[in-house]
C-alpha cells in the first residue's frame, strides 16, 4: 500500500512567477527598429574623374538651411515633390526634358523601359533632420509607388505583397532604387 | 466503499487558484519572449522623426547603433554629440566602432552589418553628413535613418 504523499505546496509559486513577471514587464521595450534603408555608394576614386551625366538624368533636390527646397532649378514644394519625382523617373509621354530609358529584357518581366534617372539630393549643413528625411521619405515613396504600379500592372499585386525571391528581384530591377545623396559641399553660409 | 468517501463538509467550497500559476507563466513567457533589454543608456536626448516609408530591421545582431542628438544633461551643453555605446564621442570614433562592431558578428554576416542612425529630429544635417562620410570610409555601406511610423 503506497503511502499518503503530502502534496506539495503550489500556492508560492505564484508569487514566484508574479515576480519574474513584473520584472520581464518593466525591463520590456516594445519597440522594433525601423527606418529608411539607404545603401552609401563607395568613397569616390581621386584619380578617376566621376562619370558625366546628361542633365535631363539627373534630378536635382536641393535643401538649403531654412529647409525650403528647389526641385530642378524651380522653389519646390514637399507636397508635390513625390509626384515630381514619380513623373521623372517614368516619364510616361517621352519627354526630351526627362530622363532616356533603356528597353531590356529582364527574366520574369519581359522587355521593359528601364530609366536612366538618377535622383540627387543635396543639402547643407544647416538643414534640419527632420526635413531631410521628410524629403528622404517622399522619394522613396515616389519609387515605392512605381513598382506596387508595375507589380500591380503585371502580377497582379502590389510589390510588398510579392512572395517569390525572383519577381522581387525582377522589379528591383526594372525599378531601381536611383536616389544619391550627392558628396557633401561646403557651401558658404552656415 | 468507505475508501472513496469524501468528507462531506458543509460550506463552501474554495475557488481552485492551482491553475494561477499556468496563467502567470504564459504572461511570463510572452514577455520573455518579447523582451529586449536595453543595453545602452542614453545620454542623449533622442526624438525619431517619423515617416511612412520604413522597413523593419531584421536581425538585430548585425546592427549597430550611433545615436546623435542634444544631452540630456545640459551640463555638456546643448549643442548635438554623439553617442556610440556608453560614451560620448567624436565623429572619428565612428569608424573605430564600425570595426569593433563588425568584429563581433560571424565573418560570414559582415556583409549585413547595417548600421541605425538614431538621430534627433533637432539634429542639423552637417554631424548627420560628417558620420556619413565617415562610414563610407570605414566600408559600412548599408545604414538606416532610424524612424517612427508615421500613423495619419
Amino acid at each position: 500500500m503506497a503511502k499518503k504523499v503530502n502534496e506539495i505546496n503550489a500556492g508560492s509559486m505564484a508569487d514566484i512567477a508574479f515576480l519574474l513577471l513584473i520584472f520581464f514587464l518593466v525591463a520590456t521595450t516594445m519597440n522594433v527598429d525601423t527606418g529608411i534603408s539607404r545603401k552609401l555608394p563607395p568613397m569616390p576614386d581621386p584619380n578617376v574623374d566621376p562619370p558625366k551625366v546628361k542633365e535631363r538624368n539627373i534630378f536635382v533636390v536641393l535643401v538649403n538651411k531654412n529647409d525650403q527646397l528647389l526641385v530642378r532649378g524651380k522653389p519646390g514644394d514637399i507636397n508635390t515633390l513625390r509626384e515630381e519625382a514619380k513623373r521623372f523617373l517614368s516619364n510616361p509621354t517621352n519627354d526630351i526634358s526627362l530622363p532616356e530609358k533603356n528597353l531590356t529584357q529582364i527574366e520574369g518581366l519581359g522587355e521593359v523601359w528601364i530609366s536612366k534617372g538618377v535622383i540627387s539630393l543635396q543639402n547643407d549643413r544647416g538643414t534640419s533632420y527632420d526635413m531631410y528625411i521628410q524629403v528622404q521619405n517622399e522619394l522613396t515613396a515616389a519609387v515605392r509607388e512605381l513598382r506596387d504600379e508595375l507589380s500591380i500592372n503585371k502580377f497582379g499585386v502590389k510589390f510588398s505583397d510579392l512572395e517569390e525571391e525572383d519577381l522581387i528581384k525582377a522589379i528591383q530591377k526594372a525599378i531601381p532604387v536611383a536616389i544619391s545623396e550627392a558628396e557633401p559641399k561646403d557651401v558658404g553660409g552656415n | 466503499m468507505s475508501r472513496f468517501k469524501k468528507n462531506d463538509k458543509k460550506g463552501l467550497p474554495e475557488i481552485s487558484t492551482s491553475s494561477l500559476p499556468d496563467i502567470i507563466f504564459m504572461l511570463l513567457f510572452f514577455f520573455m519572449v518579447t523582451t529586449v533589454m536595453r543595453q545602452t543608456t542614453l545620454f542623449v536626448q533622442v526624438k525619431l522623426p517619423s515617416a511612412t516609408e520604413i522597413q523593419k530591421l531584421e536581425r538585430k545582431e548585425l546592427v549597430g547603433y550611433v545615436y546623435v542628438g542634444a544631452p540630456v544633461n545640459t551640463m555638456y551643453g546643448t549643442e548635438s554629440r554623439i553617442q556610440l555605446n556608453d560614451v560620448f564621442a567624436d565623429v572619428d570614433d565612428v569608424a573605430e566602432f564600425v570595426e569593433i562592431e563588425k568584429n563581433a558578428i560571424k565573418e560570414a554576416d559582415r556583409p549585413y552589418y547595417t548600421t541605425s542612425l538614431k538621430i534627433d529630429v533637432e539634429t542639423k544635417m552637417g554631424i548627420v553628413t560628417d558620420i556619413k562620410q565617415e562610414l563610407r570610409k570605414c566600408g559600412a555601406y548599408k545604414m538606416s535613418y532610424a524612424t517612427r511610423k508615421n500613423i495619419d
